[in-house]
């Protein structure tokens, strides 16, 4: 492999990362708050919004049976107007982080309700604001289940962001197309392959000690 | 650490009636026309079978639940008519602990003590040796970086109490707090409970379906049946002159004095024919507790009497003791007045052959 395919690979590698990095970022940016208002809008609960609640689930679930090279296609020009270009690591950042804000959404709404529902009856009777029981207690009792979630998040957007790569995007799918597969170049296919392969299994590694670190609910028997 | 700066707020419920609707448009009637006062400084129990209404009872007293009619006053506070803000300051003037703890799984014992003055805004600064007092007072001092799952439920009962005390409440509110630990851990929760009320002067109502609970650390307590109140007052006059069906089943199960199964099976409760002998139910309370009745009973009218079950015990200060006998039936109306002219109770069961 020469030296040149080597410093590409390298640089289709810190694209990847980059792209990934940022439409996790956004991702949860929206999605944190969009869960956690799925979590708690129901009629009765915390933020009873019982219509919002609806309209807002059938637009994540519309979202998420969007299939994602159809999404990248379909907002093309609304990524043009956000970002001035529908080709690069920037304009693929747009259907990255629409894709991930509802599957993060879901997710977190999962996670926190799964909080017991006696943890935000005491709150109610220590007189805490709504805001407060979301902020002070379910996003904290929630927070391993987040960041497995997180975890998964970041494990689709990886295998999302080689897709890109197919319409213009950068990064290690797009490297994989243009010389693995148009210039036939099984080596460095197999060196994307490899390297993807790699990442998915850090995050997922790096993913679950985080999340079992934040725990405390097992007996602490791990050390430190 | 006896302080007793917060002193204890009155309960004051007044005809008051919840019904829930149910999502196929039926109604559920929890409460019906409760009138109770919970006088400043008490413990009162509330004691009834499950779905009497109980825990629909004490949510109202902070506002988690609100009267369909009638009036609950905390401190004077109407709480079913209170919103937002006004809401929360009750609320933070009313502590409730939990039969499941409910204590924050991911928060050390401090952190999770700490949560209620977080939430009323409290300077760190000033959080910090006032949690640390709490703990030292349920006696957690080595325990203050664990977390939950490192507790023994009667260690996170604790946990519960202090953080229900750390806002320094009028009123502490314990649904069914004892029931999930073994009768040992019950009784030093209950003793901090007791404590707690003496140092603090603050006001308990709990709620629990022992009657040994209520006996040792109730100074006032309530029987709710099918959301009604069938029987209130003071305990002791409760546990000697309880007449609903509901609160004597309670007492016969915690005096442990019931008649011997032989026996329930051939009482009648009408005497017929052939019938030699009167079973009697005798409480006794106050100053004769503790007095050879009985004895006295067959010198003086020469009645010989059976002892067929019974036992002694205090209610506080109080003794109480109950006994089942039997004796000739023709000399029954006698034996009674004989009894009672000394200040026992009694009550016939039936009559044996
Ligand atoms: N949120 C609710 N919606 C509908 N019905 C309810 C609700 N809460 C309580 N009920 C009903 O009200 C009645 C009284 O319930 P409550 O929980 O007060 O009983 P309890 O005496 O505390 O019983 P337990 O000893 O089992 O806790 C029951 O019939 C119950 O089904
Ligand atoms: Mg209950």
């Amino acid at each position: 492999m020469s030296a040149n395919v080597i410093s590409l690979l390298i640089e289709a590698t810190l694209q990847t990362c980059y792209m990934v990095a940022a439409s996790t970022i956004l991702g949860t940016l929206f999605g944190l708050p969009l869960g956690v208002f799925l979590a708690t809008s129901q009629r009765g609960e915390l933020l009873s919004a019982p219509l919002v609640n609806k309209v807002l689930g059938l637009i994540v679930n519309a979202a998420r049976s969007v299939p994602f090279i159809i999404l990248v296609v379909a907002i093309i020009p609304f990524t043009r107007a956000l970002v001035g270009t529908s080709i690069g690591t920037n304009a693929a950042i747009v259907p990255l982080t629409i894709a991930a804000t509802p599957f993060i959404a879901r997710l977190v709404e999962n996670s926190i309700r799964e909080v017991d529902a006696g943890l935000i009856e005491a709150s109610r009777a220590m007189g805490a604001t709504p805001f407060q029981i979301i902020r002070k207690v379910l996003i904290r009792e929630a927070l391993p289940g987040i960041m497995l979630g997180l975890t998964l998040a970041v494990v689709s957007l990886i295998g999302y962001s080689a897709m890109v790569g197919a319409v213009g995007g950068e990064g290690l799918g797009d490297l994989g197309i243009r010389y693995g597969y148009q210039r036939f170049m099984p080596d460095v296919m197999l060196a994307v392959v490899a390297i993807l392969i790699v990442m998915v299994q850090l995050v997922q590694s790096v993913g679950e000690w985080i999340a079992a670190r934040v725990d405390k609910r097992a007996a602490r028997n791990r050390g430190h | 650490m006896t302080r007793t700066e917060p002193t204890g707020a009155s309960i004051i419920f007044e005809n008051v009636g919840k019904s829930f609707s149910g999502a196929d448009g039926t109604g559920v009637t929890a409460l019906k026309d409760v009138s109770l006062t919970v006088d400043a400084g008490a413990i009162c129990g509330i004691i009834g079978r499950s779905g009497a209404g109980k825990s629909t009872l004490l949510r109202m007293v902070n506002g988690l639940e609100r009267p369909t009619n009638g009036t609950v006053l905390v401190d004077g506070r109407d709480v079913g008519r209170a919103r937002g803000a006004e809401l929360r300051a009750i609320r933070r003037d009313v502590g409730m602990i939990f039969q499941h703890f409910n204590l924050m799984a991911q928060r050390s014992v401090f952190d999770n003590i700490a949560l209620p003055l977080e939430i009323a805004g409290i300077a760190p600064a000033r959080i910090e040796p006032r949690v640390n007092e709490l703990i030292e007072r349920v006696g957690l001092t080595t325990h203050r970086d664990r977390f939950p799952a490192e507790l023994s439920g009667g260690q996170k009962q604790r946990v519960g109490i202090a953080r229900a005390l750390a806002t320094k409440p009028k009123v502490l509110l314990s649904d069914e707090a004892t029931s999930a630990l073994d009768p040992e851990t019950t009784q030093t929760v209950l003793t901090l409970l007791r404590d707690i009320s003496r140092d603090l002067g603050l006001t308990i109502v709990l709620i629990t379906h022992e009657m040994a609970v209520v006996r040792d650390i109730a100074s006032q307590m309530a029987v709710i049946d099918g959301g009604h109140i069938v029987e209130s007052g003071p305990t002791y006059d409760v546990f000697i002159q309880s007449a609903h069906p509901t609160t004597r089943s309670f007492l016969s199960g915690v005096t442990g004095v019931t008649l011997p199964a032989f026996l329930s099976g051939r009482l009648s409760k009408q005497r017929n024919a052939g019938d030699q002998q009167e079973v009697l139910r005798v409480t006794f309370a106050g100053p004769h507790a503790t007095d050879p009745m009985l004895a006295r009973l067959s010198t003086d009218l020469n009645v010989s009497v059976n002892i067929l079950a019974g036992a002694i015990e205090e209610i506080g200060p109080h003794p109480f003791g109950n006994l089942l006998i039997s004796l000739d039936a023709d000399r029954g109306a006698e034996a009674r007045a004989y009894l009672e002219r000394h200040g026992l109770l009694t009550e016939v069961l039936g009559y044996v052959r």
